[in-house]
């Protein structure tokens, strides 16, 4: 699904990929891991098209992305921080997305409903809570059905309901054998949730497998340690 | 006085052409084939009706009082080899006629009429064309030219002469005329008590109109419009210049109106409109300036110096490029309520009159006077910060150079 | 391209700037009009207020633009759209709805006043047109300027700057070296010069109109043929096209590469 070789990318002086090979197989649910600053939404970002990579190659379906732009109709991307124009309502942001990606159908009523959103969407977006905002990015990243959606951190703000709620639309999307593309803090989430793990340390890939790989990798009996066991050892 | 003599003037020529005369005709059936056969026949005060058709003729000379009257506009053609009517004689008078075809010379000033040293000539409804000069008055008094119509081919100042000439004449009228594409429309050296009017001098290669050496006299009702130069006034007294449109004079050496060592005369009631210069004055005293429109210029006026004790009073300055323009720090002229449409000023007591003086030489008109180049920053706001802090305290300009009652509205001349 | 083009269109004229821009011209068209009552005055300070103040408009809100929208920017880059199209669309929908604001602000007063049956139609027109030339070179510096500078502060700094200089400083500079060389033949240079600084490009343009008997009243042969003809307003007409498409180049260059 995705490969991604050598990556590098520098913002002024600092390094924050510092050669990046990857590769992603198809369905299941992987989620990128790594300490603040270790490269997370870069990498992402490098894969959208957002970032433009100093060298390195990313092939998607084994093409190339570099300055392509129509790749971009298989990807639903929700970012990190939910930011939008704040002139535009609620519906009309559906609509101009909608309008954008002409030519692929949009469930965008099932999910208003799920997450109750109709009372909003004659509400200007810069009304709006963060939490509200969140469920209105996620109506936008899950209304297309693309082959690979990549979520970053996209469990911020959300209430409890909601929390489960999206979980229940990843697991369904990933019965329909999509990729998906995590990057959370939640460490629970991540782990109720993911295949497969990949560990960024300072511009690298440390570690890239199950959940219980990391465990034995590292020797520790749950998840959260094994992190933590990681970051410390990597400290020293 | 004038009046009187006009009067005697007509009285003679209507006792002259209906008491004595005979009346000759020329055509090709008449008795006389050509105008030179007619005129060696004719007797004094006789008439002689040219009728319909082209002559081609040069030469003709005139020493007798004759009246020559073009029928159904009879065509004189010189094919270029000399001066075709001139007249050595009082009381002559040439009507009707339109000449082609005047000779061009560099060293023998050929004219399609030339008057030399008579008195009571009348030359109306004459068209000239392909000439060299028009109508050439030399020494001649007490006559007119009256609605002619000069169009010439000039290209070249050195190949071609003037449309109207007066030299030494004295007590002349030159009205209705209209004067195209020759050297200048109108010339005048050595002449006075002249008056010009109604006339059209229009896309001229040098003056619309040229004075020399002529005081006392008159011009009102004049259109100069498009002329190489514009107007150009020089070393005369005592001229008046009323109802004068002067238009469209554009260039670097052009102006509507040029004067030169003028004194003691009166400009009203004129409208300046789209010359580069509107007048441009030098050495002239005792000038007074009532009534005008300056509209669209760029410089309305430019004081090249040595003026003194001239008055501007009532004029309207409309969006020129620049007021005033002095080439001194001195000044010995009166500015005095005028409307100046650059003025910014109020008026809190709502007289009419601005209650702070207006300055209208700006500091820019100085530097371009300097540096001819730095027009291209006109109306820049760097340029308008520099004008605005000369305005508030002069420097480079005359700074006693102030209409200190400025009109606000624009005034009606009546 | 055009879809972009259009919702920023549509979201500006939706902004309360646009209609204080909107209303700022129909206002000043009307005082100026109405109050005044004298239509070649009010072109002439017309003339003063498009060449100063179009591109210090033109220039801030560029630059606000560009800073406010960086989400609707961030949104868009994730959607299947090239990268050029979002920010060239960013850059005509600004330019389009300030032009506009001008257009029609300015123009309403003066269609009510009768322009059409006035000779100063032609001056008027020239005044219009420059006047959106000015805002789409300056928006699209302004565009230059935000996408070279993360920081708010600076790039709203150095659009400033910009403006200060294209309206002044550079005139300034432009006459003390025209003073300081005046012995040489300088009818060249102070056409290039010119040419270089889209305000006072758009100033003769408007001059061409309004002090043509001023302007030719210089000898130089360069000035003439410049000034005499229609050569002078189809050059600056073709190099004020020139500034649109400039700018309008790097920013589509910077966008290729610009990270988020």
């Amino acid at each position: 699904m995705i490969e991604i070789e050598h990556l590098h990318k520098k913002f002024g002086s600092n390094q924050v990929l510092k050669g990046i090979d990857l590769e992603i197989e198809k369905g299941g649910i992987f989620a990128v891991l790594g300490p603040n600053g270790s490269g997370k939404t870069t990498l992402i970002k490098s894969i959208l098209g957002m970032v433009i990579p100093d060298s390195g190659i990313i092939k998607l379906d084994g093409k190339k992305v570099k300055g392509q732009w129509k790749y971009r109709n298989e990807i639903n991307y929700l970012p990190q921080i939910a930011n939008f124009p704040g002139n535009l309502k609620v519906k009309e942001l559906i609509n101009m997305i909608k309008d954008l990606r002409s030519g692929t159908n949009a469930e965008d009523q099932h999910l208003i409903e799920l997450f109750r959103l109709q009372p909003f969407l004659d509400k200007k977006l810069s009304n709006l809570s963060g939490g509200t905002k969140q469920k209105v990015n996620l109506v936008l990243t899950f209304m297309f059905d693309s082959p690979l959606i990549i979520l970053d951190e996209p469990t911020t703000g959300l209430d409890p309901i909601s929390h489960l709620r999206l979980k229940d639309l990843i697991l369904t999307e990933k019965a329909k054998g999509k990729t998906i593309l995590i990057t959370s803090h939640i460490m629970s989430f991540v782990e109720e949730m993911a295949d497969e793990i990949v560990f960024l340390l300072e511009g690298k890939i440390y570690f890239k497998g199950s959940i219980n790989e990391l465990k034995t990798k590292t020797q520790q009996p749950d998840f959260e340690h094994a992190i933590a066991n990681i970051l410390t050892t990597s400290d020293a | 006085m004038k009046h009187l003599s006009y009067f005697s003037i007509i009285l003679l020529l209507l006792l002259s052409t209906s008491s004595y005369g005979n009346d000759l005709e020329v055509c090709k059936s008449c008795t006389y084939k050509s105008i030179k056969e007619a005129v060696e026949k004719a007797a004094p005060f006789d008439t002689i009706y040219v009728k319909e058709g082209t002559y081609y003729e040069f030469n003709i000379e005139i020493t007798k009082p004759l009246t020559i009257i073009g029928e159904n506009n009879p065509i004189i053609d010189g094919k270029n080899k000399g001066e075709i009517i001139t007249i050595q004689a009082d009381n002559v008078t040439i009507d009707g006629l339109t000449i082609v075809n005047v000779g061009t010379s560099y060293t023998t000033d050929f004219a399609a009429v030339r008057v030399v040293k008579s008195e009571n000539f009348l030359l109306q409804n004459l068209k000239l064309q392909k000439l060299f000069f028009g109508i050439y008055l030399e020494k001649s008094n007490n006559g007119k030219v009256l609605n002619n119509t000069i169009t010439g081919d000039a290209v070249h100042e050195y190949s071609s002469g003037n449309g109207i000439q007066l030299w030494y004449c004295r007590n002349v009228e030159v009205r209705g005329n209209t004067i195209k594409k020759v050297r200048d429309g109108i010339y005048l050296e050595f002449s006075d008590e002249i008056l010009i009017s109604d006339n059209n001098s229009s896309g001229n290669l040098r003056y619309g109109l040229h004075f020399m050496f002529s005081n006392h006299d008159t011009y009102i009702n004049n259109v100069f419009a498009n002329n190489g130069a514009g107007v150009a006034v020089m070393f005369s007294k005592f001229i008046i210049m009323k109802n004068n449109t002067f238009k469209k004079n554009w260039g670097s050496a052009s102006f509507g109106l040029l004067l030169k060592e003028i004194n003691d005369s009166e400009i009203s009631h004129n409208t300046f409109e789209e010359n580069t210069v509107g007048i441009n004055v030098e050495g002239s005293n005792r000038v007074t300036y009532t009534h005008n429109d300056f509209k669209n210029n760029g410089w309305a006026i430019k004081v090249r110096g040595a003026c003194y004790f001239n008055v501007f009073e009532k004029n309207n300055f409309l969006y020129n490029s620049f007021d005033i323009s002095y080439n001194s720090r001195i000044n010995d002229n009166k500015f005095h309520g005028n409307y100046w449409s650059n003025y910014t000023g109020y008026d809190l007591d709502k007289d009419g009159i601005g209650d702070i003086p207006y300055r209208p030489v700006k500091l820019f008109s100085y530097i371009v006077n300097r540096t001819p180049e730095t027009i291209i920053l006109l109306r820049s706001l760097f340029i308008d910060i520099i004008d605005f802090s000369e305005k508030v305290s002069p420097v480079f300009t005359p700074d006693n150079l102030l209409d200190e009652n400025p009109l606000l509205k624009p005034i009606r001349h009546d | 391209m055009l879809k972009i083009l259009k919702y920023s269109f549509f979201d500006l004229m939706r902004s309360r700037w646009s209609y204080v821009y909107f209303l700022f011209y129909l206002l000043l068209g009307v005082v100026l009009l109405f109050l005044n009552n004298d239509l070649s005055k009010a072109v002439i300070t017309l003339m003063n207020v498009i060449i100063i103040l179009v591109p210090l408009i033109g220039t801030i809100f560029g630059v606000m633009y560009y800073y406010n929208s960086r989400e609707f920017t961030e949104l868009l880059l994730a959607q299947p759209v090239k990268r050029s199209s979002i920010f060239l669309g960013q850059y005509l929908g600004v330019s389009f709805s300030l032009a506009m604001s001008l257009v029609i602000g300015l123009g309403i007063p003066f269609i009510f006043y009768g322009i059409f049956n006035s000779s100063a139609i032609w001056d008027f027109s020239l005044l219009l047109i420059t006047g959106a030339f000015l805002t789409f070179i300056f928006t699209a510096l302004a565009f230059v300027i935000a996408l070279a500078n993360e920081n708010k502060i600076k790039g709203f700094g150095y659009a400033i700057l910009l403006w200060l200089f294209m309206a002044v400083i550079y005139d300034g500079l432009f006459l003390m070296s025209l003073m300081y060389f005046e012995n040489y033949p300088l009818d060249k240079f102070s056409l290039i010069a010119t040419m270089l600084n889209p305000v006072d490009l758009s100033r003769v343009l408007i001059l061409l109109k309004l002090d043509i008997s001023a302007l030719l009243g210089y000898t130089g042969a360069v000035f003439q043929k410049f000034f005499g003809t229609n050569f002078g307003l189809i050059i600056s007409l073709a190099m004020l096209i020139l500034w649109v498409l400039i700018p309008t180049g790097i920013i589509y260059r910077m966008a290729k590469t610009k990270d988020f």
